[in-house]
């Protein structure tokens, strides 16, 4: 690797870091401008009315207006980015699914009633369901658990990597891992899978475990919990830290147990932290995919939407089907929304 | 701030049971508490740790016996590190490189997600304009549309340009070699954006109201109070949201595969990882030290950023 | 198999990379100079002058060590016309090409080894037809039947590039001596010795299917070869074009041949444990009991050469060696199960033309098959140049004009079925799924 290699590389990057400098300084710059000369104009117009040449400008009403203008312009960027990069593909994925295979002909409905006339797609559901119970609720109680219980010990920095640790992988990654630990060799043969190795130690038969259903499921939803688990406890450990102290005080002097001090104290307080968890946590196991293609393929019954949905797009040439399953994931997100906007609301009110 | 930062000195005051019953009853929870927090840590650690014995173990140990078995007979080798670093073919050049693509894709890959959501969860929490809910719940519904299908228009977007009905709107971008770095980045910022806002969103918006109320009455600018208070405010939110943002990115596949291509201008790690370990098979050897040259970045960015946990979110401590 | 090419020729032995840098080292004598070398080894590429400067984008599933012989392969031709060859190898193929063509980035060249997916993008008109250069060269150089898979509705889109023979059994050799076994020829004769073996309480066949998102493939190759040996290559081109339905007694018939062997206890699966452990082995890692003598009998295609651990001698006198899976009936032929890849162009400039044009030349097949571990269906390329002995024997029978050669049957059908369907339903019989079921499945798959 030489230096001529990497300096159009590193320009780039140079560029880069002008451009986010010029349009968030920019931005903020012009946010800070503005107002000013508004402010300034404003104070013209009210000594010209003062001097009686001009009418009066309309009190009250301008403020509204005025605060949707900043709004635009903090709002800008992310709108922007977000129709051309999220809004535009979802508008051309509810068109397509309303397409044939090869985006030929309008087809109507016929990609729905595929979908559920198919007998696999009522396993597909199944499988993704218990993915999405079971992995927010597993993973933010383990994450939850460990970042009580190393809360302020000794070595919690170390305790906390160590559970961090998964999350630095990739889900490819993590997957490999995985594979790694559930491997089979045959009964007369050495185990290179711990989970055998332990079922021999115990005196045990080696079991393949991916192939039975649905074991398999439960054993890869283990897989998204270990990697999780580390997202909720990095969270749910900075929301416990900013407990104010003195409640925890008034709390140990009154003698609560470190129980009574879990369900009184610490859970309420980090109740919107818990909150951000568990509607991260499940919508990215809504999405999830890379783990169910690299240990099994959606074979052996452990098929969940999103990889279907992958594999009816991109290796089927089923671009209409793939885009149906999109659009269903699309609906399995509304209570989700609903949840938050309930939430919006209270929040708000209170 | 002020009113958070007496939380540390308490935490050393030790508790004073009032009888003995107490104390021992304290004891035992925090017994068990350190007994199951190891036996948590040894499950999450067991894996890892296998995979990285496995690292340091040759090829044909690794794939006929358990990792396990080399506490009974240790045998180490560098070579699985040696075949991923130094190994070099013609056509795909050294790791190093793709670790300096790595850095260049994720370093602005985080930046702008990072503050274009802190700007628009500002937005969305203290500036007062009609609509704003539905917007903000616009933006988290979007969380949930799938990379996979996002790709194509994107894609499309960069090579084709923006016509309607015939009048170019935006031309094609016509990036080439290293400039294809810039699609990356934009790809990443738009994908990133959702849960971004989502994240920050929830945290900004719990910010004490009176502070921004008597900022407002001083006469400050929304600029201004985004800058000067927010911003500070948020600063252990900000790096979660970095430390994930950086994770994902780094160990993104998808994106760096249509946007960036796979030769060594502008491909990241986990291409010419995925390359080395899918070309044989089930090469343990090359996945199991790749994925440990993958690891260290991320983490030393984890315990470089993790100060700013311990200083604790905002969250909650004001509101309650 | 869809993904053969990404299998075959990622799959990389260590033997090679001796070779390509050797290779290399000739590379660079010929290639310093070659900015103004016009000289006799340039002559060869007058006619594809012109494009100096001109840069083409190759896209392709070939990667790693295998890209960088393909590069070498091609490099005097870059040097000489002047022409910038861009490849980019990637395990994601398919699915990536699809995105790019959809997005508005189509490669110049791709090498698609699926005539269903060349087919596909045929018909959406993404395909540029191929120029008459590419054609005259190609029907010279390859049997018709062949360049039927490139060509859609009387189009011509492609030649053959690299090939693969999958009729093989791979055997040791040197245990067949040992033990006094024979080479079978007949369908009945390897299921003679398979007894024989399975009688000494060993299990004389191992498989493995697994691999990765394209885990089923190996037995489809099963079902293909031994429906093109119980019926006609005339059933078997109904059966791929779906003239038959896939539920077809005889193609029953031919599945429940296959369980014969990999459905039986008895049989397999040496190395690894049960018939289900065909499901979750690794089709790399299948074969590998060969060695130890745990296995005798290994069904798979030419390129599982390169699978075979650095030392290992693949030759009929070594360790290893394949031979022909034998015809039910070998008075009614010899028919072989082939694959490849074809080389097509989303772009019809003169540069891309020219690339084309030569790759689908003898010339180049010759310079290919002198790097090693290569295979080609070229009849024009000399034999001499290949030099692994399962190399030789593949081009030999790819060659030989009394051979009836089909192309690999899954990559004829639609990707929904050939990718999807049936690589699941193979899974699926594996383990445990009946016959019937297993195929009408995959029928009621197939629109």
């Amino acid at each position: 690797m030489d230096f001529a290699d990497i300096s159009p590389k590193l320009t780039v990057l140079v560029y880069g870091l002008v451009a986010f400098a010029v349009v968030v300084g920019g931005l903020l710059l012009l946010l800070d401008v503005v107002p000013t000369y508004f402010a300034r104009r404003r104070e013209r117009q009210l000594i010209a009315v003062a001097a009686g040449d001009a009418p009066a400008p309309p009190s009250g009403r301008p403020r509204k207006p005025r605060e949707f203008g900043y709004a635009i312009f903090f709002l800008l960027p992310v709108v922007v980015l977000l129709l051309i990069g999220l809004v535009v593909p979802v508008i051309r994925t509810l068109l397509l699914s309303l397409r044939n295979g090869d985006n030929s002909a309008w087809v109507g409905l016929d990609n729905y009633g595929w979908m559920f006339s198919n007998d696999d797609i009522l396993n597909v559901l199944w499988n993704s369901l218990l993915w999405v119970v079971l992995v927010p609720l597993v993973a933010t109680s383990v994450g939850l658990l460990y970042a009580v219980m190393v809360d302020r010990a000794r070595f919690e920095a170390v305790a906390k990597s160590l559970i961090f640790l998964p999350m630095a992988i990739s889900f490819v990654g993590a997957s490999i891992i995985w594979r790694f630990v559930y491997a089979y060799r045959g009964e007369d043969l050495d185990q290179i899978g711990l989970l055998n190795q332990i079922v021999v130690w115990l005196g045990g038969t080696p079991q393949q475990w991916l192939l039975e259903s649905p074991l398999n499921t439960l054993l890869l939803i283990v897989v998204m919990v270990w990697i999780q688990a580390g997202f909720a406890m990095v969270i749910l450990s900075a929301a416990i830290k900013a407990i104010p102290g003195d409640i925890i005080e008034a709390a140990r002097l009154d003698g609560v147990t470190a129980w009574q001090m879990f369900w009184r104290i610490t859970l309420p307080s980090i109740r919107p932290a818990l909150i951000v968890v568990i509607v991260a946590i499940t919508v990215a196991t809504m999405k999830i995919f890379d783990i169910v293609r690299t240990m099994t393929n959606g074979n052996y019954d452990t098929n969940v939407i999103a990889l279907e949905m992958y594999n009816q797009a991109f290796r089927y040439q089923e671009t209409g089907q793939g885009s149906a399953l999109a659009v269903f994931l699309f609906l399995l997100v509304i209570p989700i929304v609903v949840f938050q906007i309930r939430n919006l609301r209270r929040q708000r009110e209170g | 701030m002020a009113t958070t930062t007496p939380v540390l000195p308490a935490t050393t005051a030790a508790p004073r049971p009032k009888n003995v019953a107490g104390r021992v009853r304290q004891r035992l929870n925090t017994r068990a508490a350190t007994v199951v927090s190891i036996l948590i840590a040894v499950l999450w650690t067991v894996p890892t740790f296998g995979l990285f014995i496995s690292s340091l173990r040759p090829e044909d140990a690794i794939k006929t016996t358990g990792w396990w078995t080399f506490f009974s007979e240790p045998k180490l080798t560098l070579d699985n590190y040696n075949e991923v670093l130094f190994g070099q073919s013609a056509s795909s050049g050294q790791l190093a490189n793709y670790f300096v693509n790595s850095l260049v894709i994720t370093i602005p890959s985080v930046l702008f997600p990072v503050a274009f959501a802190a700007m628009a969860a500002y937005a969305l929490s203290w500036i007062k304009f009609r609509g704003r809910e539905w917007i903000y719940v616009g933006i988290f519904a979007l969380q949930i549309v799938p990379l996979q299908m996002a790709l194509v228009p994107l894609l499309s977007f960069f090579s084709r340009g923006v016509s309607l009905g015939g009048i170019t709107l935006m031309p094609a971008w016509q990036l080439d070699d290293e400039q294809k770095f810039i699609q990356v980045w934009f790809a990443h910022t738009c994908f990133a954006l959702p849960f971004a806002v989502f994240l920050l969103h929830n945290f900004v918006s719990q910010l004490p109201s009176e502070l921004m109320e008597a900022a407002r009455v001083d006469g400050a600018s929304h600029a201004k109070i985004f800058r000067t208070i927010v911003l500070p405010l948020i600063t252990p939110a900000l790096a979660s949201l970095t430390i994930f943002q950086f994770l994902w990115v780094w160990n993104d596949l998808l994106v760096a595969l249509i946007f960036a291509g796979g030769g060594d201008e502008t491909a990241p790690l986990t291409v010419r990882l995925a390359e080395l370990a899918g070309t044989r098979g089930n090469e343990w050897q090359r996945l199991t030290s790749g994925a440990f040259v993958s690891i260290v970045i991320p983490l030393i960015v984890f315990l470089s950023l993790q100060r700013y946990f311990v200083r604790g979110l905002l969250t909650g401590s004001v509101k309650g | 198999m869809a993904v053969f090419a990404r299998r075959r020729q990622a799959i990389v032995i260590a033997t090679v990379v001796g070779l390509a840098l050797s290779a290399t080292a000739c590379g660079d004598d010929s290639g310093s100079g070659s900015g103004n070398e016009s000289s006799a080894e340039c002559s060869a590429f007058e006619k594809y002058s012109g494009n100096d400067g001109k840069k083409v984008t190759i896209y392709a599933s070939i990667r790693d060590t295998e890209a960088d012989l393909l590069e070498q392969s091609w490099k005097p031709f870059a040097d000489c016309t002047g022409i910038e060859i861009d490849y980019e190898g990637s395990g994601e193929f398919e699915a990536q090409l699809q995105v790019r063509v959809d997005g508005g980035n189509a490669p110049d060249i791709a090498f698609i080894p699926q005539p269903g997916l060349l087919a596909t993008f045929a018909n959406a008109g993404k395909l540029k037809a191929a120029p008459a250069d590419t054609k005259t060269s190609a029907e010279a150089n390859y049997p018709a039947d062949w360049l039927k898979y490139s060509t859609v509705n009387g189009t011509f889109y492609g030649a053959p590039l690299g090939s693969n023979v999958k009729s093989f059994v791979w055997y040791s050799p040197k245990t067949f001596q040992e033990k006094g076994y024979t080479i079978p020829k007949t369908w009945d004769d390897l299921i003679a010795l398979s007894d024989k073996i399975a009688a000494t309480g060993e299990k004389p066949w191992c498989a493995g299917i697994e691999s990765g998102d394209a885990t089923g493939w190996p037995a489809t190759d099963w079902l293909e070869d031994i429906m093109l040996r119980d019926q006609s290559p005339e059933v078997y081109d109904q059966w791929v074009t779906h003239q038959i339905p896939f539920n077809d007694p005889k193609v029953a018939a031919a599945l429940d041949r296959a369980g014969t062997i990999l459905k039986n206890d008895k049989y397999v699966n040496a190395g690894f444990g049960p018939v289900k452990s065909i499901s979750t082995t690794a089709f790399q890692e299948a074969g590998l009991p060969i060695l130890e003598n745990k296995c005798f009998l290994h069904r798979q295609a030419s390129f599982y050469a390169n699978q075979w651990p650095q030392g290992t001698k693949v030759a009929e006198d070594g360790d290893v060696f394949a031979f022909y899976f034998p015809a039910v009936d070998p008075s009614k032929g010899e028919p072989v199960l082939a694959a490849g890849e074809f080389t097509v162009a989303f772009a019809d400039r003169p540069e891309v033309q020219a690339v084309q044009s030569y790759l689908a030349t003898p010339e180049y097949a010759n310079s290919r098959a002198k790097l090693g571990n290569w295979v080609s269906g070229n009849r024009g390329a000399d034999i001499n140049n290949f030099t692994n002995p399962i190399d030789k024997l593949s081009v030999q029978i790819l060659q030989d004009q009394s051979k009836v050669l089909r192309f690999d049957g899954s990559d004829l059908m639609p990707s929904a079925v050939g990718a999807g369907t049936l690589w699941k339903a193979m899974v699926d019989w594996i383990n445990g799924k009946d016959t019937a079921s297993t195929l009408s499945g995959v029928e009621s798959s197939w629109k």
